[in-house]
């Protein structure tokens, strides 16, 4: 009998795994994916937004802004790229300054330090590509940046060395709350036990709660759809450019990542298949032909590739987190959406102290809170190449030539904790093959590590899980 | 019969029937084009290239070609002839991989050296 | 920090030709840093023949023609490293490149050439929505996967893009027992050599779509269809006509971008048309002692062509290190116009002692029945007839000694295309 399920691994999931192993328990999180970070956590804006945007009350108001007031020290402990680099809220219209001092205002109450609003030259004057129609802006240096499939994996991999156990590729069909008060979680390939649940299943979280509680809930997937381009566009903008908002979300931005690429988007469709991270023709345009408003000079043909998540949007608005009155000892991170990877860290820190207070567990002595990277050959000084090329000559050996990452990134990226055991689990890890070629050249050379590390065949190594090998056989 | 002749860029489209004195050749630019729609419309040959597994070697494949054109009729018999064919190394380009394929005269030779592991 | 005098980036055609070049303008401290395990670049994969023609008279495989070039390197005792990436480049001719062996090497050169060849560009380049599942390959890499380590990328296959590597790996496919279901191009002519459209396509009942391209990919873990459409004048798909081909594999053959990331990185100036270096007739970008030639360039269709531009950008690097630089005086540039898209080399330089050199260039639309045209101050120098000339095919205007001549002298050259009148 575990002490905890964590159902998901998705940001969400795995800061909760992360906060759950300070404590003496036995705790399994399950995956439908073949690895942690493979829905909304991976296809996402990366930004910490600092919290002017939630009505003022709301959990996603209070989890948003302690959410961003724990991310530096956690990229620190965990080893994630974060970087604060500003956010503008730009405004268009004459009309819309009222609405920028509204926003202003609810940075105000819900604590955001530092927001000041600037005239559109002032604007341009720290962001030169900014569009000339932009009239005036909301200032927000307390916005940040960050890498949300490495965070999630951060606090994966920091998880499991610290005892927490994953079974992915388990998709859950049902949750029983037997009479002796514990859980039974069924899944496409077996059973699991446990004393607590706790629901992290993003959107298909309203399903999950609806097993086992009366009070049932609905979750709308929210198509979000992006474009990214090629890091010599990455001088377009410093900081992230959202536009003031309407009513289906945050407008379309245009932000730097962490890695110097330029990203854009998201669209904000509602649909009906949870499971459809297709991106369309006319969504992809949208989001383009959108974000050009920002930036005029936006290039076409930059763009190195696209991709959609689906956000969980709670039809009622708000994130619903805690134990389930009529359930006790379920417990629902529910509707996590924008701003749900901001607020992660600080929905992970409470739900793991309510999973521990049920069960009355106690905090442990060797909680090891702090996790390294793998060492980024292209982020290093020429000395600590030389040295690093020295311990590990493999560092030697660029595999991935638009990213330079090496062999021994990506050795270590299937042999560590909680390794990659795919193609896309490689990328995430190391960026090989998430460059301008996007994967052309490195493809057949990665490949050969998967096999090699993984110990399977060449025609068994997979895009992302069972049923996406890239090979269909030998040649004869 | 139809063509587009590929003896320049023009790519001119070729019509080409059989009539009792030999051939009626219509849309060439010029007499190369008459030349190879007539060889087309006869004979058709092709170069073959291809590659099979290598063992012991540096290198896991080894690319071969008929060292004459064959038939175009034979290609995938000739290709047949590769399947399950593995080479030890060392090779030589230019090495005789398969001699003599469908006892046509035309041989599969090695178009690279690889040098033994 | 070593110090050489002629460091060529990249082992490919381009770099063993400049390399070759450069050793018989008399320069023996020579080196070639290769990123693959070998020497030959891209050719090592394109074991189609069709290659040589033009310099060997006689039609030879890649890895053939690739090892003609080796050969002479190794005969010639020029020094090259494999396995070894250039991390970085700058304006001071510092190299920086890594290897298992050596670590982290700094190179200061006194001439530089670059002969990076291009990569394929990628699905996300032109925008085709759909998932993102197993399957999608641009052609260059199923080539490498088939040809190199000897694995098949799928079984049902479509081709988006008619260029001459889309063609080749539709033949290529066949061979292994694939089934190529059909090869779609966006424009309503295909960049490929007709000879590839007849022995690649029709001689196994291919069909190819033109004004077609793809607009959606389906599939989760594997692709499972494709849909493709026509499109109008405009490019734009016309949904309507949209239908689904059932494949498990797309390939992508949709054009080359040159690899300039160092040129880049250094300060070399790019011209938006070729995405390669501006460059005058020694082929010497706008930095002092930095050469370019071959597909990083300009696109080339037939290699042979990259050997010869690569040989003089070899030959005038040489030159370079031996005479202690160039007296330049920043020439003349060459102007386009009438369809002549762009012409390399984009500046004749004024003074007379360095090498001939031809002028080479692509037309923005399919022409018949014209002129290719150049002019030094409003006379005309040299032209060319040509009763076809397509985007898909480099145009050469090879230029004699007194054509040379005028062009150096010249204050303004005129590369352009006129209708035959």
């Amino acid at each position: 009998m575990l002490d905890c399920i964590i159902i998901g691994a998705g940001v969400v999931g795995c800061a909760v795994a992360r906060e759950l192993a300070r404590y003496s328990s036995s705790v399994l999180v399950l995956e439908r994916f073949n690895d942690v970070s493979c829905g909304a956590s991976k296809a996402n804006s990366g930004i910490v937004h600092a919290g002017f945007d939630a009505h003022p009350g709301t959990r996603k108001a209070f989890y948003n802004v302690r959410g961003a007031k724990m991310y530096p020290l956690l990229a620190k402990e965990l080893d994630f790229p974060y970087r604060r680099n500003g956010a503008f809220v730009l405004n268009f219209s004459e009309e819309g300054n009222e609405k920028l001092k509204e926003l202003y205002d609810q940075g105000v109450k819900n604590g955001v330090e530092g927001n000041v609003i600037l005239s559109g030259d002032e604007v341009r004057k720290m962001e030169p590509y900014v569009s000339d129609k932009v009239v005036s802006a909301l200032y927000v240096p307390a916005s940040g940046i960050v890498s949300p499939y490495e965070a999630t994996i951060a606090f994966a991999e920091n998880a499991f060395d610290n005892g927490v156990k994953f079974e992915f590729n388990q998709t859950v069909k049902d949750v029983v709350k037997s009479a002796d008060g514990t859980f039974t979680v069924r899944t496409d390939k077996g059973e699991f036990c446990a004393k607590t649940v706790v629901n992290c299943a993003g959107v298909h979280s309203d399903e999950i709660n609806n097993y086992v509680s009366k009070t049932k809930e609905k979750i709308v997937a929210r198509k979000g759809e992006y474009v990214l381009l090629d890091k010599a566009y990455g001088y377009l903008a410093g900081a992230t450019l959202f536009q003031l908002p309407t009513a289906m979300g945050k407008g379309v931005l245009v932000s730097p990542t962490t890695h110097g690429n330029i990203i854009v988007g998201p669209t904000a469709d509602d649909i009906d298949d949870k499971d459809y991270v297709d991106t369309t023709y006319a969504g992809l345009s949208k989001a383009f032909s959108q974000a050009a408003l920002s930036v005029p000079s936006l290039p076409r043909r930059g763009i190195i590739t696209q991709f959609s998540g689906n956000r969980a949007h709670n039809v009622t608005g708000d994130f619903v987190l805690g134990e389930r009155e009529d359930c006790k000892g379920f417990f629902n991170a529910l509707g996590v959406e924008s701003p749900g990877l901001t607020s992660a860290p600080a929905i992970g820190q409470d739900l793991a102290k309510l999973v521990a207070d049920r069960l009355g567990l106690k905090e442990r002595k060797d909680f090891n809170g702090t996790r390294k990277g793998i060492k980024h050959f292209a982020t290093m000084s020429d000395e600590e190449r030389v040295e690093a090329i020295k311990q590990n000559p493999l560092y030697g050996k660029v595999v991935c030539r638009c990213e330079v990452v090496t062999e021994a990134e990506i050795i270590d990226a299937v042999t560590r904790s909680l390794g990659a055991r795919d193609m896309d689990g490689i990328k995430r890890r190391t960026r090989a093959g998430m460059g301008r070629c996007q994967s052309g050249f490195c493809t057949p050379k990665v490949m050969e590590i998967v096999a090699k590390y993984t110990g399977v065949d060449m025609t068994q190594v997979t895009k992302k899980g069972a049923g996406s090998e890239l090979l269909t056989g030998r040649k004869e | 019969m139809e063509l587009i002749c590929i003896c320049c860029p023009l790519g001119c489209r070729i019509n080409i029937e059989k009539n009792a004195e030999g051939f009626d050749v219509r849309g060439n630019s010029c007499p190369r084009g008459k030349q190879y729609a007539i060889a087309e419309m006869t004979a058709p040959t092709r170069m073959v290239t291809s590659s099979v597994l290598v063992s012991g070697g540096k290198e896991k494949m080894l690319s071969l070609k008929t060292d004459k054109p064959i038939a175009k009729s034979l290609i995938f018999d000739a290709l047949a002839t590769l399947k399950g064919v593995v080479v030890a190394a060392p090779v030589n380009e230019g090495d005789v991989i398969k001699a003599d394929v469908l006892g046509t005269g035309v041989n599969f030779i090695a178009t690279r050296s690889i040098e033994k592991a | 920090m070593d110090k050489r005098n002629v460091v060529i980036i990249g082992g490919g055609p381009a770099g063993l030709a400049a390399a070759i070049g450069a050793y018989e303008a008399g320069e023996r401290d020579i080196l070639i840093l290769e990123r693959e395990p070998k020497l030959g670049g891209i050719l090592n994969q394109c074991i189609h023949n069709g290659f040589g023609l033009h310099t060997f008279k006689e039609e030879l495989t890649g890895p053939e023609y690739a090892n003609r070039f080796i050969r002479k390197v190794k005969e010639l005792g020029i020094e090259y490293k494999l396995e070894t990436t250039v991390i970085s480049f700058d304006k001071n001719k510092v190299i920086t490149a890594v290897n298992e062996k050596d670590g982290l090497i700094k190179i200061q050169a006194k001439a530089v050439v670059l002969c990076c060849g291009c990569r394929e560009r990628p699905r996300g380049g032109i925008n085709i929505a759909g998932c993102r599942s197993a399957g999608i390959y641009s052609a260059g890499t199923a080539q490498k996967l088939v040809n190199i380590e000897g694995y098949m990328p799928g079984k049902e296959i479509v081709i988006l893009g008619s260029g001459d590597i889309g063609l080749i790996m539709a033949r290529r496919m066949t061979f292994e027992g694939a089934k190529v279901k059909a090869c779609v191009e966006l424009m309503p002519y295909s960049s490929g050599l007709n000879r590839n459209i007849v022995q690649c396509l029709k001689d196994f009942d291919i069909p190819l779509l033109f004004s077609h391209t793809v607009v959606d990919i389906k599939g989760e873990g594997r692709v499972k269809s494709v849909v493709i459409a026509e499109v109008d004048e405009k490019l734009v798909p016309k949904m309507e006509t949209a239908r689904e081909i059932t494949c498990d594999t797309l390939l992508l053959s949709v054009g080359l971008i040159p690899e300039n990331e160092l040129a880049k990185q250094a300060g070399v100036e790019l011209s938006p048309v070729t995405n390669g270096a501006t460059v005058d007739d020694r082929m010497m970008t706008n930095l002092d002692g930095v050469f370019e030639c071959g597909n990083v360039l300009h696109v080339h269709d037939l290699v042979d062509f990259v050997s010869e531009e690569s040989e003089l950008a070899g030959k005038c690097a040489a030159k370079y290190v031996i005479g202690g630089g160039f007296e330049a005086d920043g020439g003349t540039k060459v102007e386009t116009y009438g369809g002549v898209r762009y012409c390399v080399p984009q500046i004749i330089e004024h003074n007379d002692d360095y090498e001939p050199f031809p002028l080479k260039m692509r037309v923005s639309n399919v022409f018949r029945n014209v002129y290719l045209r150049v002019y030094a101050d409003g006379q005309l120098v040299a032209q060319k007839k040509k009763q076809i000339s397509t985007p898909g095919e480099m145009e050469t205007i090879s230029l004699k000694a007194e054509q040379v001549e005028a062009l150096r002298k010249a204050k303004e050259i005129k590369v352009g295309l006129e209708e035959n009148k």
